[in-house]
């Protein structure tokens, strides 16, 4: 089918991550290739955000190797753009302004950043927002701007920690659509983070499942052939998608039971 | 609900300068001692009608604003420089902890010494107390930046001083403005504190006249000039305050009023 195995985009080699005493990740080798959607599921505390910043080049290993296009990262990781768990735009900046930094940080005049800016604005369903601050949105249109944010540097990777954990179900399933239909257009390669099995299921093309921390690691890696385009409402009710969730949950079960006896 | 407290707070005045003013008629509190509200106000106006007050406001004023400036500049440089260098923070840290430790009013004798019995010295003593309120409270403020929104940053590409331009000066710049109001309080103490141990004017100088004659009509008379200067002060820089931080969410309001 689709070969994005030829380049991989992201290479995790043999990758340890310690805090101090605590070892958080240990001996993860993953790889993504370019343009594939790869979830990362696992028990709360597994080291699924660690394993994001490293990809993102803000704290790197304690021990391993990561390569981006197949070169080795050091520093920040600049074909990445990274939506984060919590609030992460600047409160002080307007909805456009926080959308325009990007490209305004990286030399772009004025003018054409607040052109684009105003542009993905629209694209994320908030044209007529430009002037409002974050503290006057809500939890979904902040993530709208937060998306568009990190989307109008048109990053090859995109790393997303728990982006919509915080949402309610209905705005959160129409965010997973929006996100589906932008990824569709130009296929990057996304690194998604939860701990929702299903929305794994409903988004990616490989669910990875990580083990119990401390000491983190990878126990299963399941290809997920479902048809695209895919409505992630729709789909939770097909036999084929409840196969795939039987399956893996099976397995997952057994590390959130591990996460929680300790 | 405002109006209401308005009105308390004003009866609640009122009570007192006439409890105050009937009790020194009536001659159970000696007027030596206490003066009286009618002679107080009396007086404030004959300092503004003859003009005498005037010299003493503008020496008090330049001095505090002077004091406010020096020690907000030098304190927000410092705070932002130890802020963003732990090695330095960590070798200045008992110096400025020392610093910070003596008693202010020890300073003065020796500030007029150095400086002499003009301006400078009370600037001096001024800047002394601001610089600390400016300091500590920009240090904190770079300290407390969100480190989601930081790290957001730097993934959208921004350097080092983009950094300082847009997150770490936008983010501190709450805690600077609550430290300034304190910091022109600390002005006007460092003036009128200077201007009390030695000077030829200023309102410091006019209460500490006053008191060395036993007058005590005067010197009642400069403790409510002052406070109202500094009341003004205050709120000329809570304006400013509001002007500059609209993005701040009021209290109570965060989130979703859409």
């Amino acid at each position: 089918m689709r070969d994005h195995r030829s380049e991989p985009a992201i290479e995790l080699k043999n990758i340890t991550q310690r805090f101090g005493d605590y070892v958080a990740v240990k001996g993860v080798d993953l790889t993504a290739g370019s343009g594939e959607f790869l979830a990362i599921v696992g028990p709360t505390g597994c080291g699924k955000s660690t394993l994001l910043n490293i990809v993102a080049g803000l704290r790197p290993p304690a021990e391993g190797e990561v390569r981006i296009f197949g070169r080795p990262l050091s520093g920040l990781n600049r074909e990445a753009g990274y939506l984060f768990q919590a609030d992460s735009l600047l409160p002080w900046k307007t909805a456009l302004a926080n959308v325009m930094l990007g490209p305004v940080l990286r030399g772009t005049p004025e003018e054409e950043a607040r052109e684009r800016a105003r542009a993905w604005l629209a694209k994320v369903g908030l044209a007529g927002f430009e002037d409002h601050y974050p503290h006057q949105l809500s939890g979904g249109m902040k993530k709208r701007v937060a998306l568009a944010q990190v989307l109008i540097l048109s990053p090859k990777i995109l790393l997303m920690d728990e982006p919509f954990g915080a949402l309610d179900v209905q705005t959160r399933q129409l965010m997973e659509n929006e996100l589906l239909a932008l990824w569709q257009e130009d296929k990057k390669t996304v690194l998604f983070v939860t701990h929702d099995l299903e929305e794994a299921i409903a988004l990616a093309d490989r669910v990875v499942v990580f083990s119990a921390g401390p000491a983190s690691r990878i126990v299963g890696d399941f290809e997920i052939d479902l048809p695209r385009p895919r409505d992630v409402a729709e789909i939770r009710l097909t036999e084929d998608f409840l196969k795939i969730h039987r399956e893996i949950w099976r397995l997952l079960r057994e590390e959130v039971m591990r996460a929680h006896a300790r | 609900m405002r109006a209401r407290v308005r009105v308390w707070q004003a009866g609640l005045l009122l009570f007192l300068l006439l409890g105050w003013e009937v009790s020194v008629r009536l001659g159970w509190v000696d007027a030596f001692f206490f003066s009286k509200p009618s002679d107080i106000a009396l007086r404030i106006v004959e300092w503004f009608r003859t003009g005498e007050i005037y010299t003493h406001l503008w020496v008090t004023l330049l001095e505090t604003l002077l004091a406010f400036v020096i020690g907000t500049v030098l304190g927000v440089v410092m705070g932002l420089w130890l802020a963003l260098m732990p090695t330095a923070s960590a070798v200045l840290d008992p110096f400025i902890k020392a610093m910070n430790s003596i008693p202010r009013v020890i300073l003065a004798p020796i500030f007029t010494l150095w400086f002499g019995l003009g301006m400078a010295s009370k600037v001096a003593l001024g800047v002394t107390l601001v610089f600390f309120v400016a300091f500590f409270n920009t240090y904190q403020g770079i300290k407390e930046v969100n480190p989601v929104v930081l790290a957001n940053a730097r993934m959208l590409g921004a350097s080092g001083s983009q950094l300082l331009k847009h997150v770490y000066l936008p983010s501190a710049a709450s805690w600077i403005f609550s430290s300034l109001r304190t910091s022109i309080g600390f002005a006007v103490i460092g003036a009128v504190v200077g201007e009390y141990m030695g000077a030829a004017k200023g309102l410091g100088y006019l209460i500490s006249q006053a008191e060395g004659v036993f007058d005590t009509t005067g010197v009642f008379a400069g403790m409510v000039v002052l406070a109202a200067f500094v009341v003004f002060l205050d709120w000329v820089v809570s304006r400013v305050e509001a002007r500059l931080l609209v993005w701040r969410p009021e209290p109570g309001r965060e989130g979703g009023t859409v």
